[in-house]
C-alpha cells in the first residue's frame, strides 16, 4: 500500500499496541532493573505479608482456643454459693446435688466441698506456708464432669474415697513440689498423711481446682470434720437446654434463699478470651495497613524517579509512534507488576510466617483465603493507585521535551 | 475528521515524502518567538538530504515539525501526502508510527534489551506480531551490517555500532523518510565515516532521508542541502526544492 493510491481523507497508519505487548513493554523497566524492582516490591511485600501474617495467626491461634473450648463444652455450668447479704461463709443447702440433678435437662453434676484443714509437704514446713493450697472434697464423678485428665495416677473411686486418699490440682503439686507418682508420695493434711493417688491436668474451665487437694467426701467428714454443704456443684446441661436451665438453677439449688446462688458459665470466659485476641488483631491489621501505605507510596516513588529517568525512553517511545495513552498504561502497568511481585512475595513470607509460628504452637495451620486472596488485590489496587500520578506524569510529557537530553 | 477548519482541505500532493507549506511555528512569549517563518520544502521519495545550520537557527524546531514531534502554528505538514496539521494526537502518532523512521544524535537504545530488542521496538506501535517484529529486526540488522551483533545489549556496542542498531530501528517498518538528528554527533571520525557511509548507501538503495547537521562538511557530502538560518531556509542546492 503505498501512499500515491491511498485516499487523503481515510489513510491506514494507526499507532496500535497489542495487549501482549502491554505487558511485555511494561515489564521492561522492572525487568532491566532488577535490584531497585526487588527493592520496591519488597516495601509492599512487607504490608501483604503483616496482613496476611497476623489474620494466618490470629485464626490458627483462635482455632486452637475454640478447639479446647469445643473439647471442654460449653455446657458447663457452676453452680455457687454467692455471697449473700450478711451471709459470710454461705453455702449450698445439703440437698442442692441432689436437686440440680433433678432437672431433666441437667446431664451430670458433681459437688465439691470445703474442707477446714491445711496441707503441707511434710512437718517440717513452718505452719503459715501453706501455698494457698486449699483441700476440697469431691465426689468420684468430678474428672468425668469437667472432662478433666490425669498427668499421673489415678482419680479416687468408690473405695479409695472412703480412706485418706488425695489427689493433686496441677498448681497445687506444683507448690507441694510433687512431680511425679513413681514412688509413693504422701502430704500432710491436717494431723494426717495422706497418699498421693493421682495428679491433674489443668482444668481450663474450673481453675480454683487447680489450686486444691481433693480428698473423697467419705473420707472428709470422716477424718477432718467436713460439713455436708457443698461449695460448688459443676453441672453439664444439655446443649439447647443452657439459658432455661441456667435460669431455674438458683431456686433449685436453694429454694429458700435463691439470690444467694450465683451460677456461671466458665467457657464464656474463654470465648472472651478470644475476643480480646480480635481487638488485637485489629490493631497489628492497622499496622499492616500502614506498612502497605508506606510501600504503596515507597512504589509511587520509584515511579516518578522513573518517569524523570527515563524521559529519553518517554520521548524515544513517543518518537516510535506511542500515543499518550500508550505511555500511561506502560507506566501504570509497571507499577502493577512492582506491586503484583511485592503481594506475591508478601502473601509467601505471611503463610511461611504462620506456618512457622502456628506449628511451633502446635496450633494448626490456618491462612484465611481472603487474607491470600484479599492480600493480593490489595497489592494489585495499591499498585494501580501508586502507579496513576507518575503515569499521568509519563503521558503528559512532551516528546520534544522528552527528547531533549 | 472532515472538519472544515482553514487548514484541512487543502490538497496536498501525493507522491512527495514529506512536504511543509507555509509553516510558522511561534512560541508564547513579549513579544513571541518566531521559530520557523514560512517554511515551505518538499523531499521527493529517494531523496538523502542535509538540513544544516548553526545552532539557534531554527534547525532543532524545523526537525521537530518535519518528524511531527511538534506541531505548527500554521501551515501544512504532510507526511507522504497526509496532512497532520488537522489530525488527533493519536492519528499523528500513527504517522509517526508507520511513516517517519527517527535517528537521534544520543543513540536512545534502550538498555537491558538486546540489539534485536531494540530495532523491533520500531515495528511494537503498528501491533506487529512479535514473530514478525524479530523476523524483520534481524533483516534491518543485516542490512545494516550487524548480523553479528544481534543479541548483544547497546553496553557491548561501540558508538558506531550503537548508532548502527539506531538506523536499523528507523528503516524495520520501512518508513517513508528517516530523520536523522546529528547522527554522527557523538562519534569519532572512523565511526562518522562508516555511519555515513551506511546512510549512503540506504540512500542507494533507495531509501529517502533527512539529515540534519551542523557539520557543513558532512553537508557538502550529499546530493542536496537545504541551509536554514534565523527560522528561514536561505538556501536549497535541490534541483527543484518547494522552497524560494
Amino acid at each position: 500500500m503505498t501512499a500515491a493510491t491511498m485516499p487523503t481523507g481515510q489513510p491506514k497508519v494507526l499507532s496500535r499496541l497489542r495487549t501482549a505487548d502491554i505487558f511485555r513493554v511494561g515489564a521492561s523497566g522492572p525487568r532491566a532493573r532488577k535490584t531497585r524492582t526487588a527493592l520496591s516490591a519488597l516495601g509492599v511485600s512487607i504490608g501483604i505479608a503483616a496482613l496476611v501474617g497476623v489474620l494466618g495467626l490470629s485464626e490458627s491461634s483462635k482455632s486452637a482456643l475454640l478447639d479446647e473450648i469445643a473439647s471442654l463444652g460449653t455446657n458447663l455450668l457452676t453452680v455457687e454459693a454467692g455471697a449473700g447479704f450478711g451471709g459470710g461463709d454461705s453455702a449450698l443447702p445439703d440437698t442442692a446435688l441432689e436437686t440440680i440433678e433433678r432437672i431433666p435437662t441437667v446431664t451430670g453434676a458433681s459437688a465439691v466441698w470445703e474442707v477446714d484443714a491445711d496441707v503441707y509437704r511434710n512437718e517440717f514446713i513452718p505452719e503459715g506456708e501453706t501455698g494457698s493450697v486449699q483441700v476440697v472434697a469431691a465426689d468420684p464423678d468430678l474428672v468425668d464432669t469437667l472432662n478433666g485428665e490425669l498427668a499421673d495416677g489415678v482419680f479416687l473411686d468408690e473405695a479409695t474415697s472412703v480412706y485418706p486418699n488425695a489427689v493433686l490440682g496441677s498448681v497445687a503439686a506444683e507448690r507441694l513440689g510433687v512431680t511425679d507418682l513413681d514412688e509413693p508420695t504422701y502430704v500432710l493434711i491436717g494431723d494426717e498423711y495422706v497418699e498421693v493417688i493421682g495428679i491433674l491436668e489443668e482444668f481450663p474451665l474450673a481453675a480454683d481446682l487447680d489450686r486444691a487437694v481433693i480428698i473423697g467426701q467419705e473420707a472428709a467428714t470422716t477424718y477432718y470434720d467436713a460439713g455436708t454443704n457443698p461449695a460448688a456443684v459443676y453441672t453439664r446441661v444439655a446443649d439447647g437446654a443452657i439459658d432455661e436451665t441456667r435460669d431455674i438453677l438458683p431456686s433449685t439449688a436453694d429454694p429458700e434463699n435463691p439470690e444467694e446462688v450465683s451460677v456461671s458459665r466458665p467457657s464464656d470466659a474463654l470465648e472472651a478470651q478470644a475476643a480480646a485476641d480480635d481487638a488485637l488483631t485489629t490493631l497489628f491489621l492497622g499496622l499492616g495497613a500502614v506498612a502497605l501505605l508506606v510501600g504503596g507510596i515507597g512504589i509511587a516513588n520509584v515511579m516518578v524517579i522513573a518517569v524523570i529517568e527515563r524521559r529519553g525512553e518517554i520521548g524515544l517511545r513517543r518518537a516510535l509512534g506511542a500515543t499518550r495513552a500508550h505511555i500511561r498504561r506502560q507506566f501504570l502497568t509497571e507499577a502493577v507488576i512492582l506491586s503484583v511481585l511485592g503481594g506475591v512475595g508478601g502473601v509467601l513470607i505471611g503463610v511461611a510466617a504462620t506456618y512457622v509460628y502456628a506449628t511451633s504452637q502446635d496450633w494448626r495451620v490456618i491462612i484465611p483465603q481472603e487474607a491470600a486472596i484479599g492480600g493480593f488485590l490489595g497489592a494489585i489496587a495499591i499498585g494501580a493507585v501508586a502507579g496513576l500520578y507518575p503515569a499521568s506524569r509519563a503521558a503528559r510529557l512532551a516528546p520534544t521535551e522528552a527528547l531533549r537530553t | 475528521m472532515r472538519t472544515t477548519t482553514p487548514a484541512a482541505p487543502v490538497p496536498t500532493t501525493a507522491g512527495a515524502a514529506l512536504e511543509l507549506r507555509s509553516v510558522v511555528k511561534e512560541y508564547p512569549g513579549e513579544p513571541p518567538v518566531r521559530a520557523l517563518d514560512d517554511v515551505s520544502l518538499r523531499i521527493e521519495h529517494g531523496e538523502l538530504v542535509a538540513v544544516v545550520g548553526p545552532s539557534g537557527s531554527g534547525k532543532s524546531t524545523l526537525l521537530n515539525v518535519m518528524g511531527t514531534l511538534d506541531r505548527p502554528t500554521s501551515g501544512i505538514v504532510a507526511v507522504d501526502g497526509i496532512d497532520t496539521a488537522t489530525r488527533s494526537e493519536k492519528e499523528v502518532a500513527g504517522v509517526r508510527a508507520c511513516k517517519i523512521g527517527f535517528v537521534f544524535q544520543q543513540f536512545f537504545l534502550l538498555p537491558g534489551m538486546s540489539a534485536v530488542e531494540n530495532v523491533s521496538n520500531g515495528l511494537l506501535y503498528q501491533g506487529v506480531a512479535p514473530k514478525e517484529r524479530r523476523e524483520r529486526a534481524v533483516e534491518a540488522l543485516e542490512r545494516v551490517g550487524l548480523g553479528h551483533r544481534l543479541h548483544h545489549p547497546p553496553n557491548h556496542l561501540s558508538g558506531g555500532e550503537r548508532q548502527r542498531v539506531a538506523v536499523a530501528r528507523a528503516l524495520v517498518h520501512r518508513p517513508a523518510f528517516v530523520l536523522a538528528d546529528e547522527p554522527t554527533g557523538n562519534l569519532d571520525s572512523k565511526s562518522t565515516n562508516a555511519v555515513m557511509n551506511l546512510i549512503g548507501d540506504l540512500h542507494a538503495e533507495g531509501t529517502t532521508i533527512v539529515v540534519i547537521t551542523h557539520d557543513n562538511a558532512i553537508a557538502a557530502s550529499l546530493p542536496r542541502r537545504l541551509a536554514v538560518h534565523d527560522g528561514a531556509i536561505v538556501s536549497d542546492s535541490g534541483l527543484d526544492g518547494g522552497a524560494q
